[in-house]
């Protein structure tokens, strides 16, 4: 960031000054690491996130931090923003050994972060959250902020209101306005955890634009992920986390020279170790995305119909728009599209969550339009919601009670008004289980799990107790390999061997093309066409997906 | 009705609303502050009874007005230090500690004024008013508004400095951010902990010189329990005021009016009971939430104990 240096920023530190000096060299010649870190390791109660961790990272290159979820990544990178302090190592800054004790540090030492969860304040407008923390003095200097945007917009394509709420912008602009907060006072590092979790398609290409750009103008880009294909797309270098240990790194003389497929099976022998073989056919791993052969002979018995179902609009949403679709008995059907479209509204209309403004919902022939949510979950219908942690599990409740949040009152587990704590053990151990949930026991706080293990929960409580549809709103979003895998594999089991109908919705295209029937692609709140899923539909649900093609 | 707007009526509804205003003034700006920053301040009617009975000894003893208020704000903010230490600090539940600092406070002024007074009520001087030149002569209005004690116009000159600190300076962005989304303050490298902590000081000290205010200016003598519900009044106008404190101004001025509107009304002969006068205040607190309560903006990290890394 030659040119991008906010002049307002006065009081450049010795560190930076050095740091800039070196890198006046990177033209020239090899030098030595941005960042580095030495044996670094970090222990939390119960695990060790880091062991021993030893890593470089370069100026003028992408290295992706490649693991699963719980790999130890994040505490990695907290320990170089300076949220956590290593319990042992060294973290060493062009060459020399610092302690970074906060992230007011991190920041001074030149090391920019974006995490994972946005840290942009919704109300604040663009520039006052990029002003945040940098001003030095007593008034604000709005002047040299505009300037220092303005320059930053330039050098990285982007166009930005400066007195928009941040809260106004689309999620991928909020997350390049993040990328220049954290090289708003010069970083020449810039650390990306997670960076495309929360982005479509486009976001993420205008994303890896950026990236390059940032590479070429010669800083160090510490890209942590968990999805493999990125680390491929966009690694120079790559570095793969096991259980808090470095399991394997390959730099761009490797990267570089191996084939994609070379660089893949050396990637997921890393990964996942000995075994890793049966992950091959993964979709994931999989070179590039095909639909699968639509299964024949289901039943012409339709078990979920929608007719004509309108949905108002709430702020910021674009509602459902007479949304007409029939679920078979035992069929997948995919609901594709760029998040944003209605996903949400259609799949909470379903479960009863909000009103229809006109239409009608049948379930097995007979009208539930006036069925409320629990009449529809005793009916069989159910809804894995996508938001896991606010609205799908009590973080504070047990496991247990987790399981049976939505029978309180029932028998079993309820008798005379009395709660029957041995039945839900008994149940919730049967659960816990069947659906492999990692959980010191029944009685741990569900707030405690990991994202993966929560989505079992959740999935564990909707698909029991003879479930007959289930609408899936984004099931495996957020969730590591190992758990995706498991989770789609359990929708596909449910619709082939139980018949459970499965209306699954999802913005990830490959996942809707790797399990569905028939894919519904929704834009705007509308359905813009209904396709058989086959080899080489993807391009046409593409087209659908931007609205294109209505006559289908 | 026509009585009604005699300039008798009206010098005494605008005097006595700035004298009942004042008070309520100082504490709802210290709670906006307070809130802003995400500290949430419900023993501001604590530091109030600390600011009055300690800014009316210190001015009986020193026979200085400005002492006494400078003693009430000090007490104010030592007090509030309960809240930094316990609350920003240690990140227990800051309505429990509020709570618990309303009532602490109510009772230690009372034991001591009892102890030091008996049931003997000590009266102090009048504050002397500073007339404005010019201003003071507009018929009417002149002199309520522009022949005050000088810390009514401290008061409003505190209005403009802190609507500048929270629009145009880097502290003022800081302490929005803590009360928004402290994990973004942290993340951008300014310590929460310390925002806060001036944050929940300066509310202290604003709370206080309320206090005094009333102790000192307002009614001369010390009585216990006598904010009467001020600090939760306070509480209301900075919650409706939105953080801004040109709104906070004419909540507390309205509040004021509402109270000295029964005595404006006797001077025109017409005599209500004392307890409707005592009532006013809290029947316009219900009036002004019923018709505004949709539009009150709270910051969304208000009452949140802020701790690293968690999430």
């Amino acid at each position: 960031m030659t040119n991008g240096t906010p002049t307002h920023i006065e009081t450049m530190t010795s560190d930076l000054l050095q740091a800039d000096g070196v890198r006046a060299g990177a033209t020239a010649g090899p030098i030595g690491p941005a960042v580095e870190v030495r044996e670094v390791s970090k222990a939390f109660p119960g695990v060790v996130a880091n062991d021993r961790v030893s890593l470089a990272f370069h100026h003028g290159e992408v290295h992706c931090v490649l693991g699963e979820n719980g790999a130890g990544k994040s505490t990695l990178m907290n320990i170089l923003s300076g949220m956590y302090k290593p319990d042992s190592g060294a973290v060493m800054v062009e060459g020399r050994e610092v302690t970074i004790d906060s992230p007011r540090r991190a920041i001074e030492l030149g090391i920019g972060t974006v995490y994972q969860h946005p840290t942009l304040i919704p109300v604040f407008t663009v520039l006052e959250n990029l002003m945040l923390g940098e001003g030095v003095g007593v008034r604000l200097d709005v002047e040299g902020g505009l300037r220092a945007l303005d320059r930053f917009a330039k050098t990285l394509g982007l166009e930005v209101d400066p007195h928009a709420p941040a809260s106004r912008l689309a999620l991928g602009q909020q997350q390049q306005i993040e990328i220049i907060k954290a090289l708003w006072s010069g970083s020449k590092v810039l650390i990306l955890d997670e960076p495309t979790s929360m982005l479509t398609p486009q976001g993420i290409e205008e994303l890896e634009k950026v990236i390059s750009q940032l590479r070429d103008e010669g800083l160090a880009v510490i890209f942590i992920t968990h999805k493999l294909h990125e680390a491929l797309d966009l690694g120079d270098t790559v570095s793969i986390l096991r259980g808090g240990r470095v399991v394997g790194s390959w730099g761009p003389d490797v990267v570089k020279t191996k084939s994609r497929s070379e660089m893949q099976a050396l990637i997921v022998g890393a990964m996942f170790g000995e075994g890793a073989g049966s992950l091959e056919d993964v979709a994931e791993v999989r070179d590039g995305v095909t639909g699968r052969a639509r299964r024949r002979g289901l039943p012409n018995e339709p078990v979920l119909e929608l007719v004509k179902v309108s949905v108002e609009a709430l702020r910021g949403e674009v509602g459902v728009h007479e949304v007409d679709l029939t679920l078979r008995r035992g069929e997948i059907l995919g609901v594709a599209g760029v998040d944003g479209n209605g996903q949400r509204e259609l799949a909470e209309v379903i479960a009863g969550q909000r009103s229809m403004v006109g239409g009608d919902i049948r379930l097995c022939g007979e009208s539930i339009a006036r069925a409320g949510v629990g009449r529809r979950q005793s009916l069989g219908l159910r809804y894995v919601t996508d938001d896991r942690i606010g609205e799908g599990t009590v973080g504070t409740l047990s496991v247990g009670l987790n399981l049976v949040l939505k029978r309180i009152g029932e028998e079993p587990f309820w008798r005379g008004g009395r709660i029957r704590e041995e039945a839900i053990d008994q149940a919730a151990c049967d659960l816990v289980e069947g659906f492999d949930i990692r959980t010191p026991g029944t009685e741990t706080r569900c707030g405690t799990l990991s994202g993966g293990n929560l989505q079992k929960v959740v999935l564990a409580r909707e698909l029991s107790f003879d479930p007959k549809v289930v609408v899936y709103n984004k099931p495996t979003y957020g969730l590591d390999l190992k758990t995706t895998l498991a989770v789609r594999d359990r929708i596909r089991d449910l619709a082939e061997s139980a018949g459970v109908a499965a209306l699954l919705i999802s913005t990830d295209l490959e996942e809707i093309l790797d399990l569905s029937d028939r894919i519904a692609v929704l834009f705007r709140g509308r359905i813009t066409g209904i396709v058989d899923n086959a080899p080489g539909v993807e391009r046409h649900v593409g087209e659908l997906m931007l609205g294109g093609d209505r006559g289908d | 009705m026509s009585d009604m707007l005699t300039a008798a009526f009206l010098s005494a509804l605008i005097s006595g609303g700035i004298l009942a205003g004042m008070p309520l003034l100082f504490a709802s700006l210290g709670e906006t502050i307070s809130e802003r920053g995400g500290v949430l301040n419900i023993g501001l009617e604590g530091m109030m009874l600390m600011g009055g009975y300690t800014g009316f000894v210190v001015t009986l003893y020193s026979q200085s007005h400005w002492l006494g208020l400078l003693a009430g704000a000090g007490a104010g903010l030592i007090t509030a230090l309960l809240m930094v230490v316990f609350c920003v600090r240690l990140g227990l539940d800051q309505i429990v500690v509020g709570i618990a600092i309303l009532i602490a406070a109510g009772g230690f002024t009372s034991v001591l004024q009892r102890a030091q007074f008996g049931t003997t009520y000590p009266r102090l001087d009048a504050m002397s008013a500073v007339e404005i030149p010019l201003f003071a002569k507009i018929p009417v209005i002149g002199p309520s508004l522009f022949a005050q004690p000088a810390i009514v116009y401290v008061g409003f000159a505190l209005v403009a400095v802190l609507h500048w600190v929270l629009r145009s300076t880097n502290m003022g962005l800081n302490l929005r951010a803590a009360g928004e989304k402290p994990e973004a303050l942290d993340a951008a490298g300014v310590s929460v902990t310390a925002v806060r902590s001036i944050a929940a000081l300066s509310a202290g000290a604003f709370a206080g010189l309320g206090g005094a205010y009333m102790s000192i200016v307002g009614a001369g003598i010390f009585v216990p329990f006598m904010t009467h519900g001020a600090g939760f009044i306070g509480i209301v106008i900075a919650m409706l005021g939105r953080g801004r404190a040109l709104w906070v101004v004419i909540g507390s001025l309205l509040f004021g009016m509402s109270v000295s509107l029964t005595t404006a009304l006797q001077l025109v002969g017409i005599t209500v009971p004392i307890d409707v006068v005592n009532m006013l205040p809290f029947v316009a607190v219900l009036v002004v939430l019923v018709i505004f309560a949709r539009q009150a903006y709270l910051p969304a990290a208000l009452g949140l104990p802020y701790k690293r890394g968690i999430r």
